[in-house]
């Protein structure tokens, strides 16, 4: 791990309208890291991706990823970077090999170092055997492995992965981590997560930061908060740094879509 | 270039492989042919317009052209939430390649269904006047598909809801398909109606094709190609300019 810290946030506020989704918030990632943005839906953790992948720009505040500004240096950045979005973004109709070959194609790898890259992700990832078959016969656990596996065919340096265990069963969600945690080692990729499952960030993540109302209440390893609060788990220190329990926060109209992608979905 | 092409590809071979939809999508236009077509052939005849079947096959080729490109765009908008468009979005890549593959490769599936809907119209008895002009006709109909795969692409780009998708159908696709001249001749039409026809874009898309194909034409089919490529530059601009602005 070196010191320079591949991610750097400092006092970004982002705001839609009258409301402020992310409001100052500052913060770094080491590289090497696994670090968890931990805190309950609607708490600016997705707008925090989404404007550290070029997708939203800052209201004011600065951001860099690897030393550039995803704003000013979009395609350097993405170059850099890895994400896995809380919405699955494969191509249901085509075969887990074709969603893999389309990214490299749009990543500029050459065809060789495609081909034998995607065989090492898919081989680690466990779905091999299932190349060529349709996404859209996956499981849900599945589909994010190989999402995940996909984000890693560039060789990125950090990986976001938001809200990545969304839906899925407990074994799967294990069988998810473990694969984190492998690649993590394996590629000495920076993963940067996000979660409100506290558990889940306890296990996995080298260091937390808690957000709550777009502010970050408090930034650690698991073992720090506890101690920073007198506490004995992360969840009842959750509790003690923003005075409530993990909850939802009012429907958007990505949920409301969600909603309907759930009764309609293959 | 290659992202280009391969984003062509991928619309064209999910065409291809979705043969439920490929048979569904027909049922419309077979609709418009067989009850239409021969519904109202008698009608037409004595009026002494000849075979309405000559007369609206180019008509029905146009519409399923526009449901077509048109749908590929409204998918977009569920695409950019549950699908694959956001994966391209982040992508190291100018989002014009990624509007131009997606409209492109929209724009061939349209094609390759009015294709269908052709053979369909010879099965039911449609003659072109000549075999020769059939592969200008599919330069023209070409035209029509990019023209509304773009105008496409810039309406999936700017809505924000699934409910705009009703609107979308309602306000702007049935009434191009309607003041088109699809379904009945542009002569004589009363002044509102005639007026509105003409700021249909595709009035010259199916007045071209069937000038070609049936010979029988009311702006000339000059005219009628050089008004579709005016349209199509100012459509895939403003596609491309919608498409830029897109926040994921």
């Amino acid at each position: 791990m070196s010191d320079q810290p591949i991610i750097r946030v400092q006092h970004v506020i982002k705001s839609f309208g009258k409301v402020t989704a992310v409001n100052d918030v500052s913060f770094d990632v080491r590289a090497g890291e696994i670090f968890a943005f931990l805190g309950p839906n609607g708490a600016g953790k997705t707008t925090t991706i989404k404007m550290l992948t070029t997708l939203l720009r800052p209201t004011s505040g600065s951001l860099e990823l690897d030393g550039l500004d995803p704003a000013t240096h979009q395609t350097e950045v993405r170059r850099r970077f890895g994400v896995v979005f809380q919405d699955p973004s494969l191509d249901s109709d085509l075969t887990a090999w074709e969603n893999m070959d389309i990214h490299g194609v749009l990543y500029h790898l050459p065809r060789r170092a495609r081909r034998e890259r995607t065989e090492t992700l898919l081989r680690m990832f466990e779905l091999w055997d299932r190349r060529d078959d349709l996404v859209k016969t996956f499981s849900g656990g599945m589909k994010r492995r190989l999402e995940i596996a996909r984000g890693l065919l560039h060789t990125p340096k950090v990986l976001f992965l938001d809200e990545p265990t969304l839906g899925l069963d407990p074994q799967s969600r294990n069988q998810m981590w473990t694969h984190v945690r492998n690649l993590n080692q394996a590629e000495r990729v920076t993963v940067f997560l996000t979660t409100h499952y506290m558990d889940e960030a306890d296990r996995v993540a080298d260091r937390i930061a808690v957000i709550d109302h777009g502010r970050i209440v408090a930034t650690g390893s698991s073992a720090e908060l506890k101690q920073q609060t007198g506490t004995d788990s992360l969840e009842a220190a959750f509790l003690a740094l923003t005075g409530t329990t993990i909850r939802d926060e009012s429907a958007t109209a990505a949920d409301q879509m969600r909603q309907v992608a759930r009764v309609w979905r293959r | 270039m290659t992202v280009v092409f391969i984003l062509w590809l991928r619309e064209v071979k999910k065409y291809l492989r979705s043969r439920v939809q490929i048979v569904a999508s027909l049922g419309g236009p077979l609709m418009y042919l067989g009850v239409l077509g021969f519904g109202l052939g008698p009608v037409f005849r004595r009026a002494g317009e000849g075979s309405y079947l000559q007369f609206m096959a180019p008509g029905v080729i146009g519409m399923t052209v526009l449901f077509t490109a048109m749908f590929s765009g409204i998918a977009m908008l569920w695409d950019r939430q549950f699908g694959f468009l956001k994966e391209t979005l982040v992508a190291p890549v100018p989002r014009l390649a990624i509007m131009i593959g997606r409209t492109l490769g929209g724009a061939t599936v349209a094609v390759l269904q009015g294709t269908l809907i052709f053979v369909v119209t010879l099965i039911a008895g449609f003659r072109p006047a000549s075999l020769l002009a059939v592969p200008l006709a599919f330069l023209v109909i070409a035209l029509i598909a990019v023209i509304f795969s773009a105008l496409a692409t810039a309406i999936g780009s700017s809505l924000k809801e699934m409910q705009g998708f009703q609107m979308v159908m309602n306000f702007l696709v049935m009434p191009t398909f309607f003041l088109s001249g699809a379904i009945y001749p542009l002569e004589g039409l009363p002044k509102v109606l005639g007026a509105l026809t003409r700021v249909d874009p595709l009035t010259y898309g199916v007045d071209g094709v069937r000038g070609l194909l049936i010979g029988r034409t009311h702006f000339g089919v000059a005219l009628d190609v050089a008004v579709l490529v005016g349209v199509g530059v100012l459509f895939v601009l403003f596609g491309a300019w919608r498409f830029s602005k897109i926040e994921a």
